[in-house]
This record gives structure tokens, C-alpha cells and sequence, in this order.
């Protein structure tokens, strides 16, 4: 049983391909990482999983329902991207009526408001909110009545790191108690890896939809080892390593994944030369311009 | 069923809280008490001529403000309802809600609707009290001042409407504006001066016998007056325009202003329907 099952998911705006036979899925208390560029389609692809817009061609099943149906609706949160709420209202008269809109009790606007870090700010009006705060009062509303299925649009996009932390941890909970999460990112390094799977959509098309450690088996994407040598020997360990000289003291080599170790031992037999050696392995961002650059290469 | 009535309620409730806060409250209640009391002041003065009583003749020039003053408080009121909504990214969030897309417009509907009644209800009132303090023959009016504020609520509701699909078809809030206004002087401005000129023209003709009741009927704004001025024939001598209003009968002119909140309604939620968040 899966909570969002897409699946050949096509989407034509005047002729123009916005979607192109996308196909993933998303099971209970998986938190999976929609990414792409701006354009790539991710929020395009969230409106068609939430019902707002119809999909030219291919199947949705939202919670085993179709998207859009009352069921679906009742058993899905979203999050949308910039959202900014009335700014005359109060966030506590914000998530009242969102609660109320859902059939809840509005006396729990406050519970959730703290749990999203806004218990302080409750009585203020949000057009005295920060993007930050006005992006936890989206969170909040999110929340409301344990959904089983959150789709959040660039969730994390203007919350400093620590709200960022905070916000992941909020996943967490909700993943551990069921609920299926897509939420959607510019790029990896956002996502902090703290997410179960990862789909990269580009121009469209799904470009990979796996674990980020998988990702980063099949990008094989050289790493770097930095080393640093004494002074005045920096050319000798250069020729010895024939690496690249990058200034007085540092030489940098690259190697691929299988080759590590060979190369540390070389490293290692010039120990007089050399004061240290750094590994860096490829980063998130590397990783995902393999991905979703692929095509234009 | 319940649903709906509660969906109607929490939006209607925010939506108040809303126009309190922006002061629309406080802007039309002000706007028509002072209207309303200068116009007291200024009717006065004709009553021994016309042998009516002060409130009948403060109910023509009422009427005369009503028309022009409720549509356009009526349409500030609206113009951002839909466009504000696309515009802030809420009107997405909200349709994912388990709501319904003509749920919504009812709730914002009921709210501004709530307004207008106590705006039209505070001016009319002491319009009321001031005729009522200098005329003791002004309960004879009463009647009619009654069915001034129920058909300014009507023609009020008609113009809410026709903002919200105003709202839904511009998606943004300065082009709604726009549109809101325009929608303003081409109802309740320049279709008067359209028939004029037309009548005019025709010299007594076809036009003028045959059309222009048609013409009247079908715009809210004038179905509106022609009701209110042909209802009673104190108002009618009033007014001393028994001309237009004799040859259109008053059920006639209600039947318009009952219908046409119901079709700008109707208008509004098909207006929502084609919107894509």
C-alpha cells in the first residue's frame, strides 16, 4: 500500500511539455526529496497530486483515491511555496479558522503554534511576521489533524538553519507516525540529506529516483584528496603524485571511488614531504548537477 | 449541510474580523450616516409643496444617494476577494482544503453582505430619527424607508457578486480594481446617460415606448430606483417622476432586483470555477 502512486504522469501547457511521463511513488512515513530547478516542473507536479490542476495524460492515486476527491482532500496537507497569509490577522485567528475549515476544534491553534516555535508571536498580526514566521504558520496549518499525506513546496526556503533543524525534526515525528512526505527543493544541500529518497526532475523528465548513497554510487563522481606538503616541497610531492600544484604548499589530486586507498598509500610513503591530506568526498551539490544536468551534456 | 454552514461561518467570521481591521467597517458605516444626515437636513425643506411627509420626500433623495454610494462601497468591498487570495498564494492552500470552491464566495459573501447591512442600517436609521424629530407625520414613511434598506441590501448584494467575478477574472488585485470601477460607472453612470441620449434621439419613437422599460429592468441599478420610486405613490409625487416609472410596473422592477443577486451570484461562483490556482 502506497500513499501517492504516480505513475507516466504527463503534463502539456500549449504545447509545451511541462511533465513528461513521471512516475514515482511515495509509501507511508517515507520522506522523499523532490528536486529540480526552477521550471523543472515540481510545482506543476504537486498540483496535479493535490488536484488543483488535471494532468494531460497517466495515473494519480492519491491515498487510494483520485486527486482532488473529497477523500484525498480530507487526508492531505500541503504547503505552498511563498505563501503569505492575511496579513491582518493574528497567526493564532490564522490556524483557527484552517481548523475550523477542517472540522477541528479551533481551541487547538495554539498547541500547534507551539509546536512550530510561534507561541510567542500567536497574538501578533502576521503582517508583522518575518518570511520564516509566516512559513511556520504555513507549517502549522499543515499539521492540523494528523494528515497522511504532506506535500510541502519548497518548505524550507527562508528559514535560518536553526529553524530548518527544527522544521526536519517536525518531519521526523510525522514520518515516524505514518504520515508519507514529498516535499519539493532547489538543491540537495536544502534538503540536508535528511530525507529517505530522492527524485530529481528536470526539464520534466524524472532523472533519478533513489537513496541519496545510491545517487552517490551511480554519480561515481571523482573525489578529491587535498594534499598539503612542507615547505618547499610542494613540487616534489606534485611530480611524485603527478597531481596539479595549486599554490605554494597545496597539491591536489582527484581519484575515483575504487582507487582511494591506492592513492592514500602513495600519499602516505612521502610522509617526510608532507604535513597532511584532506579527502573530500563529492558533494550533495555535485551530485545533483550529475543528475539533473545529464541532458544538456 | 452542517458543513457548508459552518465552512460559511468560520470564513465569514474571518472575513468580518478582516474588513474591521481595514477599516471598511468604520469607512461605509461613516460614509452613509453622514450622507444620510445631510440629505435629512437638505429634504426638509420641500415638504409643505408636495404635501408629503419629511420621510418620504428623505427616502426619494435617498434612494438617489443609494444608488450610487451602495454599488461602490459594495464593489471595494469585493474587488480583492479572489485576486487578494491568488495574489498572497492562499487560494491554492484553501482549495486543497476538503471545501467547496462556491462555500468559499458564500462565507466572504455573508460577511461583506454583514457590512453592508450595518452601514445601509446605521445611515438609514438616522435618516429615520431625523424625520421622525421633526415631522411627527413621517411614520407614514416608514414603509417605505423599510423597502429602501431591504432592496439597497439586494442591489449591494448584486454588486458584491459582480465583484467577486470581477475578483476571479482579473486574478490580480490592481486589475481588479480597475475592472471594479469600470464596472461601476458603466452600470450606474453612463447607462443612464446611454438611454438619454438614446431617447433623445428617437424623439418619442419605438425606442422610448417599447425598449427602454427593457432597458431599465435589465440594469440592477435603475430596477432598483424605479422600484423604490414607484412602490408608493407618496414617493412617486415626491420624486415628481411618475413619467418613466408609471409605464413600469413596481413587480416588474422587483422582479428584477430579486433575480439579479441570484444571477451575479451565479456569475461569481462560474467566475471562481475556472480560476487555476
Amino acid at each position: 500500500m502506497t500513499s501517492l502512486t504516480l505513475s507516466q504522469v504527463t503534463k502539456c501547457y500549449d504545447g509545451v511539455t511541462a511533465l513528461d511521463a513521471v512516475g514515482f511513488t511515495v509509501a507511508p512515513g517515507e520522506r522523499v526529496a523532490l528536486l529540480g530547478h526552477n521550471g523543472a516542473g515540481k510545482s506543476t507536479l504537486m498540483k496535479i497530486i493535490l488536484g488543483l490542476i488535471p494532468a494531460t495524460s497517466g495515473q494519480v492515486e492519491v491515498l487510494g483515491a483520485a486527486p482532488g476527491s473529497q477523500s484525498a482532500r480530507t487526508g492531505t496537507a500541503y504547503l505552498p511555496e511563498n505563501v503569505a497569509f492575511h496579513p491582518a490577522l493574528t497567526g493564532l485567528e490564522q490556524i483557527r479558522l484552517y481548523l475550523r475549515l477542517r472540522g477541528y476544534e479551533p481551541a487547538l491553534a495554539m498547541n500547534l503554534l507551539e509546536r512550530v516555535g510561534l507561541g510567542d508571536a500567536a497574538r501578533r498580526r502576521i503582517g508583522t511576521y518575518s518570511k520564516g514566521m509566516r512559513q511556520r504558520v504555513g507549517l502549522a496549518q499543515a499539521l492540523i489533524g494528523q494528515p497522511r499525506l504532506l506535500i510541502l513546496d519548497e518548505p524550507t526556503s527562508g528559514l535560518d538553519p536553526v529553524s530548518r533543524r527544527d522544521f526536519y525534526a517536525i518531519l521526523d515525528g510525522l514520518a515516524s507516525e505514518g504520515a508519507a512526505i514529498l516535499l519539493s527543493s532547489h538543491a540537495l544541500t536544502e534538503v540536508e540529506a535528511r530525507t529517505d529518497r530522492i527524485v530529481i526532475l528536470s526539464q520534466g523528465r524524472l532523472m533519478a529516483n533513489d537513496t541519496l548513497a545510491a545517487l552517490r554510487r551511480r554519480a561515481a563522481l571523482p573525489i578529491r584528496l587535498q594534499v598539503s606538503a612542507r615547505p618547499g616541497s610542494a613540487d616534489q610531492v606534485a611530480a611524485q603524485l603527478s597531481g596539479g600544484r595549486r599554490n605554494g604548499v597545496m597539491v591536489d589530486l582527484t581519484c575515483a571511488h575504487d582507487e582511494k586507498l591506492t592513492r592514500l598509500g602513495h600519499i602516505a610513503a612521502l610522509q617526510g614531504l608532507i604535513e597532511d591530506v584532506e579527502i573530500i568526498p563529492p558533494s550533495l551539490e555535485d551530485i545533483y548537477s550529475h543528475f539533473s544536468r545529464r541532458d544538456d551534456q | 449541510m452542517t458543513a457548508l454552514i459552518r465552512l460559511v461561518f468560520a470564513l465569514g467570521v474571518t472575513e468580518f474580523r478582516i474588513a474591521l481591521r481595514n477599516r471598511w467597517v468604520t469607512i461605509t458605516v461613516a460614509l452613509m450616516a453622514l450622507f444620510a444626515l445631510v440629505l435629512s437636513a437638505a429634504g426638509s425643506a420641500p415638504t409643505g409643496d408636495v404635501g408629503v411627509d419629511a420621510l418620504s420626500v428623505t427616502v426619494v433623495s435617498l434612494t438617489s444617494l443609494g444608488v450610487y454610494l451602495v454599488p461602490l462601497m459594495a464593489l471595494l468591498m469585493s474587488f480583492d476577494a479572489v485576486a487578494g487570495e491568488v495574489e498572497r498564494g492562499t487560494l491554492s492552500l484553501t482549495l486543497t482544503y476538503p471545501v467547496s470552491r462556491s462555500g468559499i464566495l458564500l462565507g466572504k459573501f455573508a460577511a461583506h453582505l454583514a457590512v453592508l447591512i450595518t452601514a445601509v442600517g446605521v445611515g438609514y436609521g438616522l435618516a429615520a430619527i431625523a424625520a421622525l424629530a421633526t415631522d411627527p407625520e413621517a411614520v407614514a414613511g416608514l414603509p417605505a424607508l423599510l423597502r429602501l434598506f431591504w432592496s439597497s441590501i439586494l442591489l449591494g448584494a448584486v454588486f458584491l457578486a459582480l465583484g467577486y467575478a470581477l475578483s476571479a477574472i482579473a486574478r490580480r488585485p490592481g486589475a481588479a480594481a480597475g475592472l471594479a470601477i469600470g464596472v461601476w460607472l458603466a452600470l450606474v453612470v453612463l447607462y443612464d446617460l446611454g438611454l438619454l441620449a438614446a431617447v433623445v434621439a428617437d424623439g418619442g419613437g419605438v425606442f422610448t415606448t417599447k425598449a427602454l422599460p427593457w432597458f431599465l429592468l435589465a440594469n440592477p441599478a435603475d430596477a432598483f430606483r424605479l422600484y423604490n420610486l414607484a412602490a408608493s405613490e407618496a414617493t412617486a409625487a415626491a420624486s415628481g417622476l411618475g413619467g418613466a416609472a408609471q409605464t413600469i410596473p413596481a413587480a416588474h422592477a422587483l422582479i428584477s432586483v430579486l433575480l439579479w443577486p441570484i444571477a451575479a451570484f451565479g456569475l461569481a461562483v462560474a467566475a471562481l470555477r475556472r480560476v487555476t490556482p
